[in-house]
């Protein structure tokens, strides 16, 4: 059972293509596997179609035409808002709702599943602990916080109900370096604890060699290429290439040599 | 006899028009937000919707007032009695602003938030009702509060086609030309959409989300 479930692909892109309204494509040809447990980054400039990727997932958009199946099943038949709770969800700037205090903000989903107000308290103290926040914080306002403590909170608040799948849509854009670069090393040690199946996007190469077990490569809605961190410094493709060149020295040492 | 001396010899009757006053600018707010926060949600989330309803509350707004209280007046079962007529009438004038703040805030939800909700799995249901409509409320409420303030000046007006109301005073100060009996309309009308208007303000002040 473990074996399979680790080797099929839980995520999988079958010839998507998406399609504005008025014509123009944003997405074609899609073809890609993602497999439990492990962090695929969406690499591209602005345009390139990675969040529009993302976004078929979780059903935000329909593929024009293919399919993109979750778990075994063309996600297009499955319950939209069951598929959603089952996925977690993180925006740049978090997208924290304004009015509820953080520990609303974690326990949404799980109150809306009914969850008794006792369990999500004790969730949301876990959550806490886990992204590593102050207990404290639970009553604050997101405006009370800083950048980085919304993005935690964005990121407790996607694991809330415990998705075995994380969709992360350049969670750590709008952040300083320092605490950008806290958040990934953070990220890479809950990822190593939790083991969910993560599709990241990204235009920053460093980023995608640190956190991606393999990078997919986007441009102007294609799919160039799926590369470990590994491969994508030596890679021949001139797109992979320019990117290295672009991103300059000092990448040896960021990429992820983890064993996935 | 000065003015004040006037309102309290008559004060029985200042109370009794003041409070018609509220009933009709009440009941027609009432009304205005049941019919006019459906309408803005409607033309914010369909956008179809939004140059009918809005453009239909607009041309309503450019009716003269005493046209419309004419107008409405062979319509059967409202003419029967005039406070029905003052009612609808005032309803129609409110309606503009509840509508164009419900649209306007629903609009101003940041689409991020939205955005996240959608994707975490909260049907439109628990959107509208947990997200945007609280995010919103501060500038429906400014919404209403317009539209209570105008409906105090309007409801004035209502008192010509015998509805009642401080514009009873008003009229009757002006065909006898008694400035004491005109300000013993307007000014209580006055304070009513001052104090209106100061509530609201502050209760939306205290919603606002930060």
């Amino acid at each position: 059972m473990e074996q399979t479930s680790t080797h099929s692909p839980v995520i999988e892109f079958r010839d998507v293509a998406y399609v504005l309204p008025n014509g123009q494509p944003l997405l074609s040809g899609l073809n890609l596997q993602v497999t439990g447990g492990e962090t695929v980054v969406l690499l591209g400039r602005s345009g390139s179609g990675k969040t529009t990727s993302l976004k078929l997932i979780n059903r935000l958009l329909t593929p024009t035409s293919g399919e993109v199946r979750v778990n075994g099943a063309p996600n297009a038949e499955s319950d939209v808002i069951r598929l959603r709770r089952s996925i977690g969800y993180v925006i740049q700037d978090a997208g924290l709702f304004p009015h509820y205090t953080v520990e609303r903000n974690i326990g949404l989903v799980p109150r809306i599943e009914g969850w008794t107000a006792e369990r999500i308290h004790l969730r949301v103290a876990e959550l806490l602990q886990l992204v590593g926040l102050e207990p404290q914080l639970a009553s604050r306002y997101p405006h009370q916080l800083s950048g980085g403590q919304r993005q935690r909170v964005g990121v407790a608040r996607a694991l809330a109900a415990d998705p075995a799948i994380l969709l992360m849509d350049e969670p750590f854009g709008a952040l300083d370096a320092l605490t950008r670069d806290q958040l990934q090393r953070e990220f890479l040690s809950l990822q190593q604890r939790l083991g969910k199946t993560v599709v990241f996007v990204t235009h920053d190469l460093r980023e995608a060699l640190r956190l991606g077990s393999r990078i997919a490569l986007l441009e102007a809605g294609r799919l160039v290429t799926v590369l470990s961190p590994e491969q994508f410094l030596r890679s021949n493709d001139p797109l992979a290439a320019a990117y290295v060149q672009a991103f300059g020295d000092g990448l040896d040492s960021v990429a992820n040599r983890g064993a996935t | 006899m000065n003015f004040f001396h006037f309102l309290v010899q008559n004060h029985e009757q200042v109370l009794e028009l003041t409070l018609e006053h509220l009933w009709l600018v009440g009941i027609s707010t009432v009304l205005a937000v049941l019919v006019g926060i459906p309408l803005g949600i409607m033309s914010a989330h369909w956008p179809v919707w939004n140059k009918p309803v809005l453009g239909t509350a607009n041309i309503v707004q450019t009716i003269p007032s005493l046209a419309l209280f004419g107008f409405l007046l062979p319509v059967p079962w409202l003419g029967d009695r005039a406070d029905r007529l003052a009612i609808l009438a005032l309803t129609l004038y409110a309606l503009l602003p509840v509508i164009r703040n419900t649209y306007t805030g629903i609009r101003g939800v940041d689409p991020a938030v939205v955005e996240a909700g959608r994707g975490m799995g909260l049907t439109p249901r628990q959107l509208l009702f947990q997200v945007e409509l609280p995010l919103a409320l501060s500038v429906i409420l400014s919404g209403i509060r317009v539209a209570v303030v105008v409906s105090v000046g309007l409801a004035t007006i209502a008192a010509a086609i015998g509805a009642g109301g401080l514009g009873e005073f008003i009229f009757r100060g002006l065909a006898m030309v008694n400035n004491q009996l005109i300000l013993a309309g307007a000014v209580p009308a006055a304070v009513l959409a001052l104090s209106a208007d100061f509530g609201l303000g502050w209760l939306e002040k205290r919603l606002r989300p930060r």
